[in-house]
């Protein structure tokens, strides 16, 4: 038995410096994507902040309003981001994973 | 009697289509469908041309071909090719075992009779 | 007033309901109708099994006792889910490439497919569920209990505990009937997906109606509800910072690593696309869910009498208030997110136990060397069984031995800390090559006890796992082992002094003992595959000049050509390129050197094909090259440790030369391919032109001419029949086969493909058995059909016996039906065994009756579509094809 010629193995391709401006813009989407977890605990970390001298004041209402209000924005900014990620050609170029 | 043509093809369609034509033309035709025992068939007679099949059961075209080359009697007996493959190489191939004309299916029945009456004229 | 009976009676309609919801899913999913059910809704509704019993009653509780903390347990969550793109995502797609059940399988195979650590995961899992399902079925029976003090009842402790059973056992029938029905590779079960869906909607239902209620119907308004918060109890909000952070971190943990989490989110999930749906939508759940917590529970601490129970708010807030309809609809809403937590929970961690604890144990106590044949199934099935009922009849105990008190009403907390121990090997092993199993095992062994220790033995209370001298003290006086004060610090937050030890030490230990240990070379090839996910399942991998490739590479070598030789090899060809260490750049050059180097082992085309799959990605899977080489080199260790040139290694040789064979001949095969089409489109298409140039030409009698026109007419059925085949096995291959599943009997099916063959009962008789035939398929009926004629009129064709005869045999083994075609012919010579299903593998050049050779590669792509089989049987005396259908596909006839 004869193995099969061996054909010859192709030029490497290499990595492209520039992307065209579709391309660009998905990868900052993307990191966009990856960062709105770190922006959502900042931004819920922040009422630590806020000053608790005087007594009178009643935090609760307020955290409520700006917790709920902040929850909102985030739903808002991940509806975006998940309509703007063009889902299939960022999880795999030329064609789906799926078979 | 017209001049013997041995047609070796196993698709009993391109028997029946070629045989029609060639005998309305006045040749008298053989015909064989096994290449196992083609040789034993041209051995009985020798005949004027013969019209041979590449792909055959039990026995290829080709080796029919270097076979006829081969045997003084035959040597000189026109050979016409027929395949449905139609690669450059099969022809190269037919060419370098000396075919004389080399044809790809499907032809046209003039054709056919045209290279016919050009290879076994008398 | 309600009564009692009443409330008794609406549950029970709810359940039966649920019942027929999750059987119509079923049904369906069966039918092949899964598109609607693997939607982005039913998706996200399925995540909301996040809001137990513990967030329907316990959300208001811990809002009137702790304020605005409440939120942290749902921001987590939603950090995660808006964050889906970095690990969600990956993790998902892991799930399906590796086809993960449980969140212990995660880890298990990740490392290395260890059994050990499944255990470890199985163990942890259960040690933090079993208190959850506790909670569960206090919280239903505590609002029960409402219903009946409020219809003139008194319920003791007894009547608690018998209705906490029914609930335990009507969950474990539902889970039972639901979670063991089918038992395929993907543990995906409609029914019960659609059913915790349905029990979503209405728990969110009946959240947001009351809160409605209790803001514009009893404070009267937004106004007066911010008037009533900022004059309760609650109306300063002064977090913890430590406590703020650490509780949204522990939910984000708990959120990825609780099993029944990891269940709907990774392993029900069959398509990816819905995650980018949920990111945004399961938020939007979570926020309505919490939104009107707060108001509930102001109004509650200014309506009801001082020491009325906060947690039971949102039942007794609308009895209280004469609104009866309300309070039901909000037991309905406890109810459904008590049951649906339960079920899910108890389904996932009975896959674990199965998987991890029965299933490996009882394949190592079978005799060595005994086949391991289709009864592996029934066992797995019969431990999921078992398992489910123990689980839940562990929760049920837990609640009884507990006592049901106030201890439970923490223990949501506890659990998620404990289940969160998962969370440092599980990261580590999605994103970090270098993590192994020993680092895998010390992590969680080292947080499991620092958690047991600080917060689950002390959670039972004072003295009662742990005694005052202990807390006060540390056991055997060693003060810096004090279970609240580890090292001597004090003074923190038990529930952060917990959090922050356990995940420090957990994950300090994993990331020691993995850079201080070797990792073997499935767990690398594992590491590799989870790592690099995307790579691996996309399917077109660029061929980049990474290290993380040139490690691929070295895996593989190394199990082919040894460790030392693999490492020799890439050492010299890193030198050469002038770098040092083990991986050298991925250069046209060295992958010839090494395709040569490994073709000495496994023949060329092998390693031809597997360098091309890692740098290229072919036809192949990786999977399958791994698994050859993965298999040829444990066999070759085994042969060399005997030193003898054993049957195993001749074997070993055998098996690799006849996969050399295959590619090549498949290779060949291929170049073939455009050659041997257009020799059967010519053929046909010769007769039709010659014959049609006849009739042109006239000059024809009539006889002559009709028969001339039939031939014509023949013809170009058959060159219709090619095409049609041709693009049927197209769409075949393609994967795009629409399947039309029906039902019928086997023997109706046998018969119409006998009559359709069209043969010559004269010429070739056909044996069959009918006693056997009697077997009801669900499949595509036409599709199976058309694979029996296939065979039926191949036998007719090649069966070159004086007196031909075909046998058909129907046999029923474990999970299959297995069909038998075996004629008395000359079969098929050994040679060409490999390539009959192959496309125009026609064993003479010519089509002796007009077919073009696709007809056995059209029946595979048939059958595996079917999800069954298409076998060559050899040594039947004759040509011999077996057809499997799976078990779903068949059933014993009534």
């Amino acid at each position: 038995m004869t193995p099969p010629a061996i054909p010859p193995t192709p030029p490497p391709r290499r990595r492209t410096e520039f992307l065209d401006r579709g391309s660009y813009r998905q990868r900052r989407l993307r990191d966009a994507a990856r960062l709105m977890p770190v922006l959502g605990a900042v931004l819920m970390a922040l009422p630590l902040m806020w000053p608790r001298d005087r007594p009178d004041q009643s935090l609760t209402s307020s955290g409520i309003i700006y917790l709920f209000g902040l929850w909102a924005i985030l739903v808002v900014l991940a509806f975006v981001l998940s309509r703007l990620l063009r889902y299939g050609a960022a999880a795999a170029p030329g064609g789906d994973a799926e078979r | 009697m017209g001049r013997r043509v041995l047609l070796i093809e196993d698709e009993p369609n391109i028997i029946e289509a070629i045989s029609y034509i060639l005998s309305r033309d006045g040749w008298t035709v053989h015909t064989h469908a096994d290449g196992e025992t083609a040789m034993d068939k041209v051995h009985q007679g020798v005949p004027d041309l013969v019209i041979l099949d590449v792909m055959l059961p039990g026995r290829s075209g080709y080796d029919i071909l270097r076979d006829l080359r081969a045997e003084a009697a035959t040597a000189h007996v026109p050979v016409m090719m027929l395949t449905a493959r139609g690669q450059a190489k099969d022809r190269e191939l037919a060419e370098a075992l000396g075919v004389t004309r080399f044809m790809t299916k499907p032809f046209s029945n003039a054709e056919v009779l045209e290279t016919v009456r050009a290879l076994a004229a008398p | 007033m309600i009564s009692f009976n009443l409330l008794i009676a609406v549950s029970l309609a709810y359940v039966a309901f649920l019942f027929a919801v999750a059987f119509a899913a079923e049904r369906r999913a069966a039918q092949g109708k899964t598109a609607w059910l693997r939607s982005s809704a039913i998706y996200t509704l399925s995540l909301s099994i996040y809001c137990t019993a513990w967030t329907f009653y316990g959300a208001v509780g811990y809002a009137a006792r702790s304020g605005l903390e409440y939120l942290t347990i749902y921001l987590g969550p939603t950090l995660v889910m808006i964050g889906w793109w970095g690990l969600v995502r990956k993790l998902v797609r892991i799930g399906r490439t590796q086809r993960l059940t449980s969140i212990a399988d995660l880890i298990s195979s990740r490392f290395g497919k260890s059994t050990g650590l499944g255990v470890l995961v199985t163990a942890l899992a259960i040690v933090g569920t079993t208190p959850y399902i506790a909670l569960q079925l206090q919280s239903v029976t505590q609002a029960m209990g409402v219903f009946a003090a409020n219809s003139g009842e008194v319920w003791g402790p007894s009547d608690l505990n018998r209705s906490a059973m029914w609930v335990a056992m009507g969950l474990a029938v539902f889970t039972l009937i639901f979670g063991t029905r089918n038992l395929d590779a993907h543990e995906r079960h409609h029914g019960i997906v659609l059913a915790i869906a349905v029990e979503a909607v209405v728990k969110l239902f009946a959240l947001l109606a009351v809160g409605i209620f209790v803001v514009w119907g009893v404070a009267g308004g937004l106004g007066p509800t911010r008037a009533l918060i900022d004059a309760s109890a609650q109306a300063q909000w002064a977090p913890m910072p430590s406590r703020w952070i650490g509780l949204i971190f522990v939910s984000a943990a708990a959120f990825l690593c609780l099993p029944r989490m990891f269940q709907v989110l990774v392993v029900e999930n069959a398509d990816e696309r819905v995650l980018s749906t949920a990111s945004w939508a399961f938020p939007t759940y979570l926020l309505l869910m919490s939104l009107f917590v707060v108001p509930i529970a102001v109004v509650g601490l200014d309506l009801m009498p001082a020491g009325a129970n906060p947690d039971l708010f949102v039942v007794t807030l609308p009895l209280r208030e004469g609104r009866d309809g309300l309070a039901i609809l909000s037991f309905l809403g406890g109810f459904s997110s008590a049951t649906s937590m339960v079920i899910v929970a108890t389904l996932a961690l009975a896959t674990m136990v199965s998987n991890h604890i029965v299933a490996p144990s009882w394949l190592n106590a079978r005799m060595p060397g005994a086949v391991v044949s289709g009864d592996v199934r029934r066992v797995v099935v019969m431990s999921r069984r078992i398992s489910i009922t123990a689980i839940l009849g562990l929760g049920y105990i837990y609640f009884r031995v507990s006592g049901g008190g106030e201890a439970l009403a923490a223990i949501g907390l506890v659990s998620f800390t404990g289940v969160m121990q998962v969370l440092p090997a599980m990261i580590g092993g999605v994103f970090w090559r270098g993590a192994n199993r020993w680092g895998a095992v010390a992590g969680i062994s080292i947080g499991f006890a620092v958690w047991a220790w600080t917060q689950f033995l002390p959670s039972f209370g004072v003295d009662a796992m742990l005694s005052q001298a202990v807390f006060e003290r540390g056991p055997f006086g060693l003060s810096w082992l004090r279970p609240h004060a580890l090292f001597g610090i004090e003074g923190i937050d038990p529930l952060v002094h917990a959090t922050v030890w356990s995940m420090m030490l957990n994950a300090g230990a994993f990331v020691l003992v993995s850079v201080l240990t070797f990792p073997n070379p499935l767990e690398r090839l594992q590491g590799a595959q989870f790592v690099n996910v995307y790579e691996y399942s996309s399917g077109a991998r660029a061929w980049s000049h990474s290290a993380a490739q040139a490690e691929d590479m070295l895996v593989m070598a190394q199990r082919i050509l040894g460790s030392s030789e693999a490492q020799a090899l890439f050492r010299a060809e890193a030198a050469a390129q002038g770098k040092s260490g083990l991986l050298p750049d991925v250069t046209p050059d060295f992958l010839s050197h090494l395709e040569r180097e490994l073709s000495g082992s496994v023949g060329a085309a092998t390693a031809h094909a597997m360098i091309a799959q890692l740098t290229e990605g072919a036809m192949v899977s990786v999977d399958d090259l791994i698994a050859v080489a993965d298999e040829a080199a444990q066999i070759m260790e085994y042969s060399s440790q005997l030193e003898a040139k054993s049957a195993e290694q001749e074997r070993t040789a055998r098996a690799l030369r006849e996969a050399n064979e295959k590619l090549t001949a498949v290779s060949i095969q291929k170049d073939a391919f455009l050659s041997q089409i257009s020799h059967e489109l010519r053929t046909p298409m010769t007769s039709i032109r010659s014959f049609s140039d006849i009739l042109r030409d006239g000059e024809v009698d009539d006889t002559a001419r009709r028969r001339f026109a039939g031939i014509i007419h023949d013809e170009t059925n058959r060159l219709t029949r090619l095409l049609d085949d041709l693009l049927d096995l197209g769409v075949l291959e393609s994967g795009q086969v629409q399947l039309n599943i029906g039902e019928g009997r086997l023997s109706d099916v046998l018969d119409r493909a006998v009559m359709a063959s069209g043969i010559d009962p004269a010429r070739v008789r056909i044996e069959r058995t009918p006693a056997h035939e009697g077997v009801t398929l669900r499949t595509d009926l036409e599709r199976l059909t058309q694979v029996f004629i296939n065979l039926i009129s191949n036998a007719a064709k090649y069966c070159a016996a004086e007196k031909p005869r075909l046998r058909i045999k129907v046999r029923q083994t474990q999970g299959a039906t297995e069909v038998d075609f075996c004629d008395n012919g000359a079969g098929i010579p050994p040679e060409f065994e490999s390539m009959v299903f192959e496309k125009f593998s026609r064993l003479e050049d010519q089509g002796k009756a007009g077919g073009a050779g696709l007809g056995l590669a059209i029946s595979r792509q048939i059958m595996t579509a079917l999800g069954g089989d298409i076998t060559y049987l050899p040594g039947q005396g004759g040509a011999g094809f077996r057809v499997s259908l799976p078990a779903a596909a068949a059933a014993p006839a009534p």
